[in-house]
């Protein structure tokens, strides 16, 4: 079983996600049994099954590519265990802001897990946009990335998980 | 100056024990090249052609007398004794070993001072007017503004892998000595009708392949709302800019695809949800923030020194320094002087640790410590007694540190190119001595009067070539180093962008063709003209023939091939 980093530690993970391979359509793909993150199209295409489904058991995700705006699933959030949020390249900085919408406009609180390319060096500012999960780079260790956490004790802005900025806490 | 408490030093100390862990794992071979190379970059670390280039953030161009001493230090140290001040304000290390940056940055924690984000797809050094805080008819004082911006661009954590670099400026004065409009996003200090201090907001501008100046996205923003409007200028560049082609990926392109009204009902959108929230700016923290900067114990002094009006009188060489490098101070009794790094035989903004540690002890004899590095590439001096000009002229004429070019064509921005950066498709400091040699009279570039001549190595455009009255720009042809020349560039109010005259020079003929150039604006020029003024009367033909005369250049092939 892969072992993802959440809330702080490394834990099995038993969902799986459902990736589009080339010359699949959403309509059509096959769904799996189990824990499932969905992409977004397959949400918008196969919404009622897919609730049938989490009905009888099989708890339900979604994840977000970087081009896809949260907004259109502003009105769904309640349906889902989890949201993915797809880092293909680390260095592609959209996921950052989709996180801080997810959390702070549309009122997420379920778990939001970063997915892809999701590296050590990276995973202090993801936790600080609102991500509780990471699902780290198959290559890497879970133990290893769990130290990029904390490589910093101190901020200067606000963010989701520190939502005064310094300068009101210096003040205070 | 803004000086650290303990919150900021603990998170600079924590940046460099993260960078050390992040090089150390990367020289074990934990962390592969394009992992390491965007964490580098951030703490200012290029590989460069020699070695790894080492670019140290210099906050608004502001230092103390020990933060240079402290740079004199580790350019000793860990480099070969000098560093070149960039047109962004940093100083570069064009030598250092990668094993021994962690060191380096813990010298420089030591003195409050950093790397953080001077490279790399983030928000870069904050910029403002060299002379803030000291020029007569700032709004305000830009630089807590800057301070303010700099701590919240500090790990910004959504904003740290952008589509590309971000540079933001802070101007407060009419002219824009800042520059604002090569900026991604920029503010001008204003007041609104009533009195209330906030900014006008610029979006959209940068040099680069496709130079483009920044447009208004605000007529004014209330100051409060500095930093909840920069999130949704730089949310709606994170979601939407392009990250497809390198070169297509700066805030401005996307200004430009939307145009600038559609960009900012974008943003205006966006703020309606941050607008009045948590970053909502204090009074409380921008007093906190201005009592760094206030001013320092000016001494009542007379508007005229009778001692200084001698020397003027008496010394021709000391009256040429005055009239060039020294500049009004709104206290009376004072200058600002200008220390130039533009003697001919040195690349422009180049400087040894010897002359940093001897600009330092200058600071704290003839002022109040405080150093300030300009885009131009000089540093200066700003609060320096009248009485005491001549004693400073004197002795920094010992230290190369007065040739009295300031605004003439002499006084060239250059990149370092070819000779050092990676990126440079040529050299640009040889075409920068060729160029100065051939205005190497003092009374020939007095004659020609206030001509900004820039000089960029690539496209990248360091050297600000697009905003040069004349500009030089390095290109690449079959691995052969080639010069295109624009005209009509201009920086602060009158901000343009100068227009290529036509099929670019080998390296040996650019000098000629400005020559000239400048020469034509002698000889066609009205009274009171300035070369860049005299070009937007008469247009560039007869510049570009002049130019071209007698050259065989590439020029029929390029023209040829179209």
């Amino acid at each position: 079983m892969a072992k993802i980093i959440k809330n702080q530690a490394v834990v099995n993970d038993d969902w799986s996600l459902l990736q589009l391979a080339e010359g699949e359509d959403a309509q059509h793909v096959a769904i799996p049994v189990g824990k499932l993150l969905v992409p977004l199209a397959v949400w918008k295409a196969r919404h009622d099954e897919l609730l049938q489904r989490k009905h009888h058991g099989d708890d339900l995700g979604v994840w977000l590519a970087p081009e896809d705006d949260p907004a259109a699933i502003a009105g769904d959030l309640a349906h889902f265990a989890v949201i993915g949020v797809m880092f293909p390249v680390f260095r592609d900085g959209r996921g950052y802001s989709t996180a801080m919408l997810l959390r702070s406009r549309y009122g997420y609180r379920g778990e939001l897990r970063a997915i892809g390319d999701v590296l050590r060096d990276q995973l202090f500012y993801m936790q600080r946009v609102g991500f509780d999960a990471f699902a780290i780079r198959a290559d890497r260790s879970a133990e290893d990335a769990l130290a990029g956490l904390s490589d910093f004790s101190e901020v200067y802005q606000a963010s989701w998980n520190q939502p005064q900025p310094l300068f009101r806490r210096r003040a205070a | 100056m803004y000086k650290y408490d303990d919150y900021d030093r603990r998170i600079v100390r924590e940046r460099v024990a993260q960078f050390r862990d992040q090089t150390r794992r990367y020289l074990a071979g934990e962390l592969k090249d394009e992992e390491f190379r965007p964490l580098r970059l951030q703490n200012g670390l290029y590989i460069q052609r020699h070695a790894p280039m080492f670019r140290i953030a210099v906050p608004y161009g502001l230092l103390s007398s020990a933060q240079l001493r402290q740079l004199a230090l580790v350019a000793r140290k860990y480099d070969r004794g000098y560093g070149h001040f960039s047109t962004r304000t940093n100083l570069q290390l064009n030598w250092p070993e990668l094993k021994n940056v962690p060191d380096m940055l813990e010298l420089l924690a030591d003195v409050e001072m950093h790397a953080i984000q001077t490279s790399g797809n983030c928000i870069r050094n904050t910029t403002t007017d060299p002379l803030a805080g000291v020029a007569a008819g700032e709004v305000a004082d830009p630089r807590p503004w800057a301070e303010i911006l700099r701590q919240w661009s500090t790990f910004h954590p959504e904003f740290a892998w952008l589509p590309r670099k971000y540079k933001v400026a802070f101007t407060a004065t009419e002219a824009d000595a800042a520059n604002v409009r090569i900026h991604d996003m920029a503010f001008s200090l204003r007041r609104d009708a009533d009195g209330n201090l906030g900014f006008r907001v610029w979006a959209g501008g940068g040099l680069g392949r496709t130079p483009i100046l920044a447009q208004v996205v605000r007529e004014f923003l209330p100051w409060q709302h500095l930093l909840s409007y920069s999130e949704a200028i730089l949310r709606t560049y994170n979601r939407y800019g392009r990250r497809d082609n390198p070169f297509k990926a700066r805030i401005k392109i996307l200004v430009k695809a939307l145009g600038v009204e559609e960009f900012s009902r974008q943003v205006e959108a966006e703020w309606a949800h941050l607008k009045d929230g948590p970053s909502t700016l204090t009074e409380a923290e921008v007093n906190r923030i201005s009592a760094h900067f206030t001013a320092p114990n000016y001494e009542i002094l007379p508007a005229k020194d009778v001692q200084f009006e001698i020397h003027k009188r008496d010394d021709a060489n000391f009256a040429k320094w005055l009239e060039h490098n020294v500049h009004a101070h709104k206290v009376p009794g004072y200058a600002a002087v200008t220390l130039s790094l533009k003697p001919h035989d040195r690349a422009p903004g180049d400087i040894t640790s010897k002359q940093m540690e001897f600009v330092a002890d200058l600071a704290e004899r003839f002022g109040f410590g405080e150093v300030r590095v300009t885009q131009q590439q000089n540093l200066l001096l700003p609060d320096v007694r009248l009485n005491d000009l001549y004693l400073l002229w004197s002795e920094a004429g010992g230290q190369s540190l007065t040739t009295p070019t300031v605004g003439l064509i002499t006084d060239i921005t250059c990149c370092p190119g070819g000779d050092f950066c990676d990126l440079a498709n040529a050299r640009s400091i040889p075409i920068a001595s060729g160029i100065q040699a051939k205005f190497s009279d003092l009374a020939l570039a007095e004659e020609v009067g206030e001509l900004k001549l820039n000089i960029s190595g690539c496209m990248n455009a360091c050297g600000h070539h697009h905003v040069g009255h004349i500009g030089v720009l390095g290109v690449d042809k079959n691995d052969q180093e080639f010069y295109q020349l624009t005209l009509g560039g201009a920086w602060g109010i009158e901000a343009a962008l100068g227009k290529v005259i036509g099929p670019s020079f080998a390296a040996a003929d650019v000098p000629g063709a400005v020559e000239r150039m400048v020469a034509h604006y002698l000889a066609i020029r009205q009274p009171g003209e300035r070369f860049i003024d005299t070009y937007r009367r008469v247009g560039m033909e007869g510049f570009k023939a002049r130019a071209y005369e007698g050259v065989n250049t590439v020029a029929s092939k390029e023209a040829a091939n179209g």
